[in-house]
């Protein structure tokens, strides 16, 4: 169970999250929706306290963070509840693939090399890139990249995964197996907090969407309702848009 | 004008080479030392701990601004008067804490450069699977900003090398002291100081490939 409350960030005089409140149940896949500049990364981001929130509760699992005075400790336990996916992969450029998905494991959750290396491998052959394992991401496509950046997230067990627009910084060939994976990612019951402007993918894989605007969470539903019946004007005119 | 005494250079070659393990000694404490100092100096000016960013860019700020020769003096003859326990610091050891004061200073910037030149987003990764400061900085920051600094900070070695021989003015005898010796018995001066000049080119012409090798090797690191 996640839950947040009154999650509030501005960067200098401009308010980027306005109160945001948002439950996520386990297992439930929700995509974020919406124009460029409304918070969305910034959303997850606060998350992870990649971006230090001003006010605001988070909850994961057994974890409550008062965001105003979160300590050191309460953010890496933040962090180690939650798995990050980055637009443009941000893997480890001195580390081949295999140890990227095994960074975590022995320097944060402290596993024995031999059984870290061994997650890893499984992880890494559900990404489909067992004979890659050896390879530094300068040797790989975009694509093999952003599946490794899954795998590193994936390898956690994290009671949460988000996923940052893990396909708009990929060549068009690469994204239909990267979409594949998350598929697969969502088959497993993993809790997953997506935004993309896959419109299609969104519709597919999500229980429920959000459209965001300025900071604030407009709309929510099911897609159906979110893309069949969109009752906000600035939702009507965001997918009026996208859908060209 | 006088012929060079060839057979005198000669004789002295194997002498002056005996004074190269001190030479090569102090430059590698030198470094060692300098390079650990460089590093936590380079990495305190990215994080900018308060009050301490002030200390360590006046330390950088003075090493970098005063001559070696100076700072040498300035601790091994002008602090000791002051503060009385240092009179028992020998001129080796004095030595190597002037080279390692002087080149960190030097070596902390082309580290810190090296560091913020690391993709931000890899930062961001590390912390988002829970890594401290410490351990992103180890593991994942300083091993590709090492291989980004390594061709300048061998630069600094070949300095830190030359640099040995004014040790020779803390009163060591080291391979410019030895020379200085020799020819006083002898009045060879020319002769001693050109060993000494060949002996060094020699070192620093070694450590010159070795540095091409290094760039080599690593420009092909973390592609495969
Ligand atoms: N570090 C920062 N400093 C100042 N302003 C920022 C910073 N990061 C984001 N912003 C601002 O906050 C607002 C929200 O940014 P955010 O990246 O969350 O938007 P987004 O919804 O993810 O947009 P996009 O679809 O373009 O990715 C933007 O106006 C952005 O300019
Ligand atoms: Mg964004």
């Amino acid at each position: 169970m996640i839950s947040i409350t009154g999650l509030t960030k501005t960067f200098g005089e401009t308010p980027v999250l306005d109160q945001i409140d948002l439950d996520i149940a386990e297992g439930e896949r929700v995509v974020i929706i919406g124009p460029s500049g409304t918070g969305k990364s910034t959303l997850l981001r606060c998350l992870n306290f990649l971006d230090r929130p001003d006010a605001g509760k988070i909850t994961i699992g057994d974890l409550t963070v008062d965001a105003a005075r979160a300590r050191k400790a309460e953010i890496l336990g933040l962090r180690r509840r939650t798995g990050f996916v980055f637009q443009n992969y941000a893997l480890f450029a001195n580390k081949t693939a295999q140890e990227n998905i095994m960074e975590a494991l022995v320097t944060v959750q402290r596993l024995p090399k031999a059984e870290a290396a061994a997650r890893a491998q499984a992880v890494l052959a559900e990404t489909g890139l067992a004979d890659k394992a050896n390879s530094y991401p300068a040797a790989l496509s975009g694509g093999q990249q952003q599946r490794v950046g899954i795998g590193r997230a994936m390898a956690l067990n994290a009671e949460l995964m988000l996923f940052d627009e893990p396909t708009s910084a990929l060549d068009p060939e690469w994204v239909g197996e990267v979409l594949d994976l998350m598929r697969r990612v969502a088959e497993q019951k993993q809790t997953m907090l997506i935004v993309t402007h896959e419109m299609q993918f969104a519709r597919e894989i999500a229980d429920r969407i959000l459209f965001m605007h300025s900071g604030k969470i407009v709309e929510q539903g099911t897609p159906a309702e979110i893309f069949d019946a969109p009752q906000d004007p600035r939702l009507q005119r965001f997918l009026a848009r996208v859908s060209g | 004008m006088q012929a060079l005494d060839f057979e005198y250079m000669l004789g002295l070659v194997p002498v002056i080479l005996g004074y190269v393990p001190l030479t090569l000694g102090m430059a590698a404490a030198g470094m060692v030392c300098a390079l650990v100092l460089a590093a936590l100096l380079a990495v305190e000016r990215v994080i900018r701990v308060p009050v301490l960013d002030w200390l360590v860019v006046l330390f950088i700020s003075f090493f970098r601004g005063t001559p070696l020769l100076v700072q040498l003096f300035l601790f091994y003859y002008g602090l000791p008067q002051v503060v009385s326990f240092l009179t028992r610091i020998d001129g080796v050891t004095a030595a190597i804490l002037g080279l390692t004061l002087h080149f960190a200073a030097y070596m902390a910037e082309s580290i810190r450069a090296a560091i913020i030149g690391v993709d931000r987003s890899q930062w961001e990764a590390a912390q988002s699977i829970g890594m401290t400061q410490w351990q992103l900085m180890l593991r994942i920051i300083l091993p590709q900003a090492a291989r980004v600094a390594a061709p300048t900070l061998v630069n600094y070695f070949i300095d830190m090398l030359k640099g040995t021989s004014l040790a020779f003015t803390l009163g060591v005898t080291e391979m410019m002291g030895a020379a200085q010796k020799e020819a006083a018995g002898s009045f060879r001066y020319f002769e001693a100081f050109l060993v000494v000049a060949v002996i060094y080119w020699v070192m620093v012409e070694a450590l010159s490939q070795g540095q091409k090798w290094l760039e080599t090797y690593l420009n092909k690191a973390f592609v495969r």
